[in-house]
């Protein structure tokens, strides 16, 4: 089955109900995306696929037969709400980060307080109280929309 | 230029927000297998045998039987097996292990344990065994009680409370150099390594137990992973691969530790003018079906019951009772949560008892410099408790606040309460647990710099970077000079467990001394020409006792910790009537912690244990049927998202530790001891008296008057 | 994941045509967004081995008007019913239900139909379609079936449904009278329903709940008293004797009970006000 993983077109033979998010481990070798629950409940397996955020553990393989999927390696590790993370103490334990970061990516331009807690009601965080995320995304507001990773 | 104080960036923090850092299920090794536990299925009872519709031939599998030492998970006291032999004592109780290369076929084995069911006790006021008793204080309770103008009692509850680190338990053993090296998410490497060499027989230097970067614990990776680490490398060693055990998260919820259930009671004597004056208290403790930690849980719950007050009479008597439930153990707080909310809310109902104002009377009781603790600990010039509470109070308005609340009716009949909570948390191991574990920390020069050996485990709060940033500062370098070394525990001396709010002050402060020696050899000379002069210096420390600490284990008297963080919690909240839901709206959190290494983690521990203990007070609710949790799936036990956690105003107070590496104190646990009796005194607002927890909307209907809407005619 | 997903079989037809003829050759389960069914496959609680996907029809994922009234297509999502303009308009209560089912990445994916397939007396969107009193439209090889949505369920988790039917559409009348909807949950987001309540204010009130049943109710004789005239207060009455809910994990019979009396006075003395 062929489609764009982080901007790269590719072809991965996987079972078709195979969970997005263990071909995105094991097929693709993308470790980045976290298992939390297996449930949809904690977020943690959050990507996107054509630019919505959607828990891959909950998407089966088939389901992106052609279609655009971006990881949290799509942004490389220099994307400024990744560094916005580390530098406001957003990413603590760091296993809800990943997640965290890829459904902070489809919050809307110049999120408020209010938008950033309703887009981010999907992920669950054990260790910060939430507020040190919405420091981060709130510190990057601007330079991070125009820029949506990869596509 | 001093790091120490400012927000450098954390070591561990981009290759987190990456998606490089490697998590335990983020390793494979060739030829890997993985694990699955056959669990008991009942409270109570024999376990006999073991049937299968499935060919098991084709798995590798292992029973107590492989257990070439003993079949013991070491910990305080020896009773708790590695595998079931017969006897069955709780639900998802181990008994047999099976692997396979294939994850699905070994989830789709169909395996029975014929079980001989006995009858439970699920009850902890109903069992007869006691895991562990205490008493602190005594005689003079009687006479104190009876010369004061009021008697105050209480009956407080606590329930379960699941850590739920994002990051289910997980390890990785792997057969190697004639023993066996684990992968694991752990917060103790030396504990897993005990109990492995116990388990297995093996030398302990051909055990090797390495943490993998670890998504969060909370406690609940204190205790757990020395079974989970014994399963997987019994399993490792019998089919000489490489085996992966990572729980998903029904078995992780089911089968592993939770916050101990506590019942509080409280008989308080009081003057008129606010004098607390004699305080006698009764603790009982659901321990579950083996000892754990509980003998220690239960001790920090006592020695932190009477709260941070001055009353001259004081008596607790604990007693931590077994009961046919999965074991509970270690949980943030340890112990204190329980205990301090029965006080803070004690401390409530005294002030109505009075018709006092519930912030003088914690003023006025308030344990200042040079007063003693319950356990007779005098207390330094650090000792924070008024200076936290009129901070707090000045800073959430809290007496404005109050005044317009009362008979307050927002828009649809919310109703909105305000209430605070004052508390404190030791600092370290109870006791003369310090001087027991001797802890050791190293420094090794290295041509870049240094490098940090320890075996304090990184699980986001900051480890890596608080110990590089004392380490820096002591030796007059740059953070970015020192690196730690992974706890390996083949290379890292053993600086004890990362828990009890210690990583810091106590490992940190071992840490400072090696750095202060470094120094001295230096004499001037840089790192670089030393380097080259003398190669790869090691510095090792051990723990040593600040002269003056004294501890009597056998009075339960002297000083149960190096010192105290100390804090205030004020907590408003929206109330609806029609639904019973409690919405927290802010808390104001003001803590007292010595010095603040790196002033972004601490906020961030501080807010993080404010919304776990958000939880713990209205939502997070453990449902116990036939001695097993019923809602172990993350659907149905709900932890706070986003819309469920409340604006968290911190303010950090530092009243340096003399002892401690740079003032430092601990922090860890502190901020999850005052959430939750600071939103149930916010609920007494509004006329609701509550007693226990979680304060869910069905408990605070069966407090709230039946009420109809009808508009009056 | 306790399911062995590499061993079953999926389906995915590109026309709605080849979908049912997938169905009608023997028992399939179809997905679309796969928001309970994956559940249930975690838990290994799925029997089913074979699979037919349901999310390359585009052709049933639509909202349009229809007169006065509104067709939801039944592969519509969450979120293509909180983003829609129509519905806003006209059935604000659905887009109001849709925004407390889950957290974004469950809206992305879930769809309208999936939510009426999967039978939860606690589904978050079917109070509103019965207080809308929609018609369900089912298709097969043989023909195309409409059943009221009341008629639709027929006890806990079973429903009129054919083995070799799919959901294609929903169908929506006009609505005249004040929309009203309350899902009280396990927590603010992300939560299982304890109560999930809608209403319609017109001459002939109407109140559906979730929650407190085998399947999602509406309550016939609270109805006929609001629509006598009764306050408030004696609403709460009828409506505390009328609903039989029972204890769960997540809430209690009595909870249950006194909240959704609460609600429903609360709405009827509100309304009455405004």
């Amino acid at each position: 089955m062929q489609f764009t993983l982080n901007g790269t077109q590719i072809t991965i033979d996987a079972p078709p109900m195979k969970r997005l998010l263990d071909v995105l481990r094991q097929e693709c070798g993308l470790t980045g995306t976290k298992e939390g629950c297996g449930e949809g409940e904690c977020g943690a397996c959050t990507v996107r696929v054509n630019d919505e955020a959607v828990v891959s553990c909950l998407v089966p393989f088939a389901h992106v037969d052609n279609q655009r999927v971006d990881t949290i390696e799509g942004l490389g590790g220099e994307h400024p709400l990744q560094r916005a993370f580390a530098e406001a103490g957003a990413a603590q334990c760091g296993i809800c980060t990943p997640g965290m970061i890829m459904a902070a990516l489809t919050l809307p331009q110049n999120p408020s307080l209010d938008d950033i807690k309703q887009g981010l009601a999907g992920n669950l965080c054990r260790c910060t109280g939430y507020e040190a995320i919405y420091r981060a995304i709130i510190a990057n507001r601007g330079s991070r929309i125009a820029d949506r990773g990869p596509a | 230029m001093p790091s120490v104080g400012s927000n450098v960036l954390r070591k561990d923090g981009l290759p987190k927000v990456a998606g490089t850092a490697k998590y335990v299920d983020d390793l494979t090794f060739p030829g890997m297998l993985y694990g699955r536990t056959i669990r008991s299925t009942i409270p109570r009872g024999k376990a006999e045998q073991i049937t299968s519709q499935f060919d098991l031939t084709q798995f590798v599998i292992a029973t107590h039987a492989d257990i070439a030492g003993e079949n013991i998970v070491h910990l305080i006291t020896d009773d708790q097996p590695c595998l079931v032999e017969h006897e069955i004592r709780h639900v998802a109780e181990p008994i047999m292990l099976i692997a396979h290369e294939d994850p699905e076929l070994l989830w789709s084995a169909n395996v029975h344990v014929v079980e001989i069911p006995e009858e439970p006790v699920l009850d902890p006021l109903l069992s007869t065994v006691i895991q562990a008793e205490l008493i602190i204080g005594g005689g003079d309770v009687v006479a104190g009680l009876a010369s004061a103008d009021l008697i105050v009692e209480g009956e407080y509850r606590t329930g379960h409370q699941e850590q739920l680190y994002i990051e289910t338990n997980g390890v990785v053993a792997v057969p190697e150099n004639g023993g066996i090296t684990l992968h694991g998410s752990i917060q103790c490497p030396f504990y897993v390594h005990r109990a492995l060499v116990r388990i297995l027989r093996l030398d302990p230097d051909k055990v090797r137990v390495i943490q993998a970067e670890t998504g969060g614990g909370f406690g609940g990776k204190e205790e757990y992973p020395s079974i989970l680490a014994a399963h997987a490398a019994l399993l490792a060693l019998k089919a000489k691969r490489p085996v992966k055990m990572v729980y998903d998260r029904v078995e992780d919820m089911l089968a592993t530790t939770k916050r101990h259930p506590f019942i509080v009671r409280h008989r308080t004597g009081v003057m008129r003018d606010g004098r607390m004056v004699a305080a006698d208290i009764e603790i009982i403790a659901d321990g579950g079906a083996y000892v754990t930690l509980t003998p220690v849980v239960l001790s920090r719950g006592a020695i932190h019951a009477a709260g941070p007050y001055n009353i001259p009479s004081v008596r607790i008597h604990g007693r931590a009772m077994m009961t046919n439930t999965p074991p509970n153990g270690a949980f943030r707080g340890f112990g204190a949560p329980q205990t301090q909310f029965a006080m803070e809310v004690h401390v409530d109902r005294i002030a109505n008892a009075l018709g006092m104002d519930a912030v003088e009377l914690r003023r006025i009781n308030a344990l200042r410099p040079g007063a003693a603790t319950a356990t007779g600990q005098r207390l330094g010039p650090d000792c924070s408790a008024v200076d936290v509470l009129d901070e707090a109070v000045r800073r959430s308005d809290y007496y404005a606040k109050r005044a317009s609340y009362t008979a307050d009716s927002v828009n649809g009949g919310i109703r909105r309460g305000i209430g605070l909570s004052l508390y404190y948390h030791g600092s370290g191991f109870t006791g003369a647990g310090e001087l027991k574990l001797a802890s050791e920390a190293a420094i090794e020069l290295t041509p870049n710099g240094v490098r940090v050996h320890v075996a304090s485990a990184e699980i986001g709060q900051g480890t890596r970077t608080i110990h590089a940033q004392i380490v820096a500062d002591a030796l007059g370098i740059s953070y970015d000079q020192v690196e730690t070394a992974l706890p390996d525990t083949s290379l890292v001396p053993d600086s004890g467990p990362t828990v009890a709010s210690r990583t810091c002050m106590v490992v940190g402060g071992i840490l400072q001394r090696c750095a202060g020696e470094l120094k001295d050899r230096l004499d001037g000379a840089s790192l670089g020409d030393y380097y080259r002069q003398h190669g790869a210096v090691i510095i090792k420390k051990q723990y040593e006792r600040p002269k003056g600490l004294i501890w009597d284990e056998d009075t339960y008297r002297g000083d149960a910790y190096g010192t105290f963080a100390w804090a205030c919690d004020v907590a408003e909240i929206e109330f609806d009537p029609d639904t019973y839901e409690v919405r927290p709206v802010r808390l104001t959190a003001v803590s007292e912690i010595g010095k603040a290494i790196h002033p972004v983690l601490v906020q961030g521990q501080i807010e993080g244990g404010t919304a776990q203990g958000v939880g713990y007070a209205l939502i997070e609710t453990v449902v116990m049927r036939d001695g097993a949790m019923a809602n172990s799936q993350l659907t149905n036990y709900t932890i706070p998202t986003t819309l469920d956690t409340p604006a968290i105003d911190t303010f950090i107070l530092e009243r340096p530790y003399e002892h401690g590496p740079f003032g430092a104190k601990g922090v860890g646990e502190l901020p999850i001891d005052g959430p939750a009796p600071a939103l149930v005194n916010a609920l007494r607002q509004i006329g609701l008296d509550i007693c226990e927890l979680p304060a869910t909307p069905e408990v605070l209907m069966s407090h709230a008057p039946a009420h109809a809407h009808a508009p009056a005619p | 994941m306790r399911s062995a997903l590499s061993r079953f079989e999926l389906a995915r037809p590109l026309r709605l045509k080849d979908a049912l003829q997938i169905r009608s050759a023997g028992p399939i389960t179809p997905i679309a967004g796969c928001t309970d069914v994956y559940v249930s496959l975690q838990f290994g609680q799925a029997a089913d081995t074979r699979y037919v996907s349901l999310e390359l029809l585009r052709e049933l994922r639509y909202i349009r008007a229809e007169g006065d009234g509104l067709r939801i297509g039944a592969l519509t999502t969450y979120t293509d019913i909180i983003r829609d303009p129509l519905i806003a308009r006209r059935l604000p209560i659905l887009a109001q239900a849709a925004r407390e089912i889950g957290g974004i990445q469950i809206q992305n994916r879930g769809t309208i139909g999936g939510n009426i397939a999967n039978a939860s007396p606690a589904g978050d969107s079917l109070p509103v379609l019965a207080v809308a009193e929609a018609t369900i439209v089912l298709q097969s090889t043989r023909g195309e079936r409409r059943v009221p949505f009341l008629a639709f369920y027929t006890g806990y988790r079973k429903s009129v449904l054919r083995d070799d039917e799919l959901i294609t559409a929903i169908e929506i009348p006009p609505i005249e009278g004040g929309q009203w909807f309350r899902k009280v949950g396990t927590r603010a987001a992300q939560a299982i329903s304890k109560i999930v309540i809608a209403g319609v204010k017109s001459a002939q009130p109407r109140i559906a709940v979730g929650s407190v049943a085998p399947t999602v109710i509406r309550l016939p004789q609270t109805e006929a008293a609001l629509a006598r005239g009764v306050d408030a207060r004696e609403a709460q009455r009828i409506v505390e004797q009328e609903i039989r809910p029972i204890d769960d994990l997540r809430s209690t019979a009595e909870y249950r009970r006194r909240v959704t009396g609460n609600l429903v006075a609360r709405w009827w003395s509100d309304s009455a006000r405004a």
